[in-house]
């Protein structure tokens, strides 16, 4: 028997595969030993440059310069494109060392079981062992994948941007250089005059909106599905339908219609009101009535589902339970009040959080209906009914102050993960997952 | 019971139906409005009557025959794309969501927790590195390039939900196979998924949804007119138009919403039992 060392452990940090040669398993060595070469080769070629691709971001802008008799323009570096490559090679070291890391703990694991005497896997056993107790891990690579490359990446980036300077007019590259700013723009957004009022005054109407939007939903919505379920109201299927379409609707398409019928000018809501001999309502173009007409839009759009889920919770409560309170001779209101209302807050609590959340992050209905407008001149590009999302969005497609956006996302993301976090947590499907197996 | 009693709920139901047509109108006007506003002659938003006088065809030929529309093709692309990543995207996210709800390994829990707050960034956060990125692929307005970001993001959104649903299905079903040989993957594909058809309709339709209507990231990655999906082109419709080709723009809506509205009163049913049956049991 032979005696345990860290020998092979010691080896495969050296150089990955030899730990596993020493354990005299050659096949799975020179796979790592490939592996090894390979990410050495790598490592030595492109790690340096995107190191210093990612602290320098670049040292020379694209200029003209004269070479010879004749002016030329000589390409600089390009700050983002050093920064997206950088981050790439890095993942990929991660990737690189996890492996590595791997490789050490097998050949330590292989060393203890020949020094207590065990006979190892094979190559074709470990390759079956793979299927069968890393099946999880194997089912997780290609969604991982695609979220690493399509969500983690892009996210990283934009955390990174917020701490940069990029943004026009006068860091867009090529033509310019962008550099780190440190903490600049999350403190120009809370404290530089022509930033802060915007940021604040949006802050302000976004939570208003959201808690606005969330009650009047959720509420209203309560509301419509006692009716319906009302004992005495017929058609219930009929009303269930006629009520739920909004929600069947694709919201781009009823967001933009509704954009029209509440046209200021041309719009059938105003056209109705002067056939009444009424005035003309400045439906969109007045910041406070578009407040009020986007709120009453959401109403339109949200209430439905709060309805189905309502209905569907009604059915769930006992009917024993307002027997026995009829019995006792309580009221309809008071039925409601203590039977009926807690039943339906109690199961649709973690929803409410879930609503408030999706509504704080509302693009679709603020950009469709009114992209954010009427004009607010006091705001650093935004308008009155604009969100921080819609802000957002506008700040980096059309205006391109990518670090300032970059920075209201992450605001974003603090307070809507610190909402939703808890309420996740609480909710059955994460903490009291193994009940019901 | 006394007749007093009787005749004042008589009275409250007649309240109750009197708010039920107002609520109903008020559900369907707009939608009424929009269909009759695609058969009406004319191109304005103003109509001077409330029902169109002469009702025409005209709006929807146009909508096939333009040359300068395209429209055929945006909805032929939209169709396109909505499908292959409804089938992609409910692959990814039915792997992901099995995995969490049929495993117990070494990070799995931090993996979930990760799933979690990646869901809450704002999707559009990720927009400029993804722009740059499918750039630098030279993907950039494309339609494989949708497809991607829409089948890759899928699991984000979905896994909750889907693990939900899994989780409610027995655990000794897939262990009994176990013991009588089954791979994991047979388990899996034979045992599992038949069960969790409900789940799979619920995540196809979500994903197909998704991609017909997605608006944001269309506009992002789609640069050229021949290469729109439905929803930007009409986007682009009523911004650059505005009140002045209004029908035409009706009739292009009630094309692209048929669809789905017809999709979704059918499978009412699983988008709730989908909804109630993940995050969202108290």
């Amino acid at each position: 028997m032979k005696r345990y060392t860290q020998t092979a452990s010691l080896l495969s940090l050296l150089c990955m595969g030899l730990g596993q040669l020493y354990n005299r398993q050659f096949k799975k060595g020179i796979v790592f030993l490939a592996a090894h070469a390979a990410g050495l080769l790598y490592a030595i070629r492109y790690v340096p440059g995107a190191l210093k691709g990612l602290v320098t971001l670049g040292e020379e802008s694209s200029r003209i310069e004269l070479v010879g008799k004749i002016y030329r323009h000589i390409p600089g570096d390009h700050s983002i494109y050093l920064m997206i490559e950088g981050l790439i090679v890095l993942l990929l070291a991660a990737v690189y060392v996890f492996i590595y890391w791997l490789n050490v703990k097998d050949a330590q694991h292989v060393e203890r079981m020949r020094a207590s005497g065990l006979v190892p896997r094979t190559f074709r056993q470990d390759v079956r062992a793979l299927l069968d107790h890393k099946f999880a891990y194997l089912m997780l690579i290609l969604p991982g994948i695609g979220i690493l490359v399509f969500t983690v990446m892009p996210i990283i980036f934009m955390i990174l941007l917020a701490f940069t300077n990029y943004s026009a007019p006068d860091h867009i590259p090529p033509a310019k250089l962008v550099d780190w700013a440190g903490f600049q723009s999350f403190v120009d957004l809370l404290q530089l005059k022509t930033w802060s009022n915007t940021f604040y005054g949006i802050l302000g109407w976004t939570i208003v909106w959201a808690v606005l939007s969330t009650v009047t939903t959720y509420f209203g919505g309560i509301f419509v599905a006692l009716l319906i379920q009302k004992r005495g109201i017929r058609l219930k299927t009929v009303w269930r339908t006629i009520l739920i379409l909004p929600y069947a609707i694709p919201q781009i398409i009823s967001l933009l219609v509704m954009r029209n019928l509440f046209n200021g000018q041309f719009g059938p809501v105003n056209q109705y009101l002067s056939y009444f001999g009424l005035g003309k309502l400045p439906w969109l173009t007045d910041p406070l009535w578009a407040k009020a007409t986007v709120i009453t839009v959401n109403m339109w759009i949200g209430m439905p589902l709060t309805m189905v889920l309502m209905i569907g919770v009604l059915s769930t409560i006992p009917k024993e339970l307002y027997e026995a309170a009829e019995v006792d001779g309580a009221s309809r209101m008071r039925q409601f009040r203590f039977i009926t209302l807690p039943m339906i807050l109690f199961s649709t609590a973690p929803i409410l959080i879930i609503q408030f959340a999706g509504n704080f992050n509302n693009f679709n209905v603020i950009y469709l209906m009114t992209n954010g407008n009427p004009v607010q001149p006091d705001y650093q590009y935004a308008g009155s009914t604009d969100l921080l999302v819609t802000w957002l969005y506008k700040l980096t497609l059309e205006t391109n102050n990518f670090n300032t956006a970059s920075a209201i996302g992450i605001i974003i993301f603090i307070i809507v993960a610190g909402l939703s976090v808890g309420s996740y947590r609480r909710s059955r499907s994460f903490r009291e997952e193994d009940m019901i197996q | 019971m006394n007749g007093g009693y009787k005749s004042k709920r008589s009275w409250t139901n007649v309240i109750c139906y009197a708010i039920l047509v107002i609520l109903s109108i008020g559900t369907l006007y707009p939608v009424l409005w929009v269909v009759l506003s695609s058969f009406r002659e004319g191109s304005s938003l103003y109509s001077p009557t409330p029902l169109p006088k002469a009702s025409t065809l005209a709006h929807y030929r146009e909508l096939f025959d333009s040359r300068s529309l395209l429209f055929t093709r945006w909805y032929w692309n939209t169709l396109k794309i909505s499908v292959v990543s409804m089938i992609l995207g409910t692959f990814l996210t039915t792997l992901v969501a099995y995995v969490f709800s049929r495993f117990r390994f070494y990070g799995r829990r931090a993996s979930m927790s990760v799933l979690l707050s990646l869901s809450m960034f704002p999707g559009f956060m990720s927009m400029i590195a993804i722009y740059i990125l499918l750039l630098q692929l030279k993907l950039l307005d494309t339609h494989l390039a949708l497809i991607l970001v829409y089948s890759a993001g899928a699991p984000i959104f979905g896994t909750f939900v889907s693990k939900g649903f899994l989780d409610t299905i027995p655990r000794s079903i897939d262990e009994s196979a176990r013991i009588d040989g089954a791979s994991h993957f047979r388990v899996f594909v034979s045992i599992n998924l038949p069960l969790a058809r409900p789940m799979l309709t619920y995540l196809a339709l979500t994903n197909f949804v998704g991609a017909w209507v997605d608006f944001i990231f269309a506009r992002l990655i789609l640069r050229s007119k021949e290469q729109w999906t439905v929803a930007v082109g009409l986007w682009d419709m009523v911004s650059s138009y505005q009140s002045s080709n209004f029908t035409l723009f009706s009739a292009g809506a009630v094309l692209v919403a048929i669809p789905i509205t017809v999709l979704f009163l059918y499978l009412q049913r699983y988008m709730v039992g989908g909804l109630t049956a993940g995050a969202s049991k108290g």
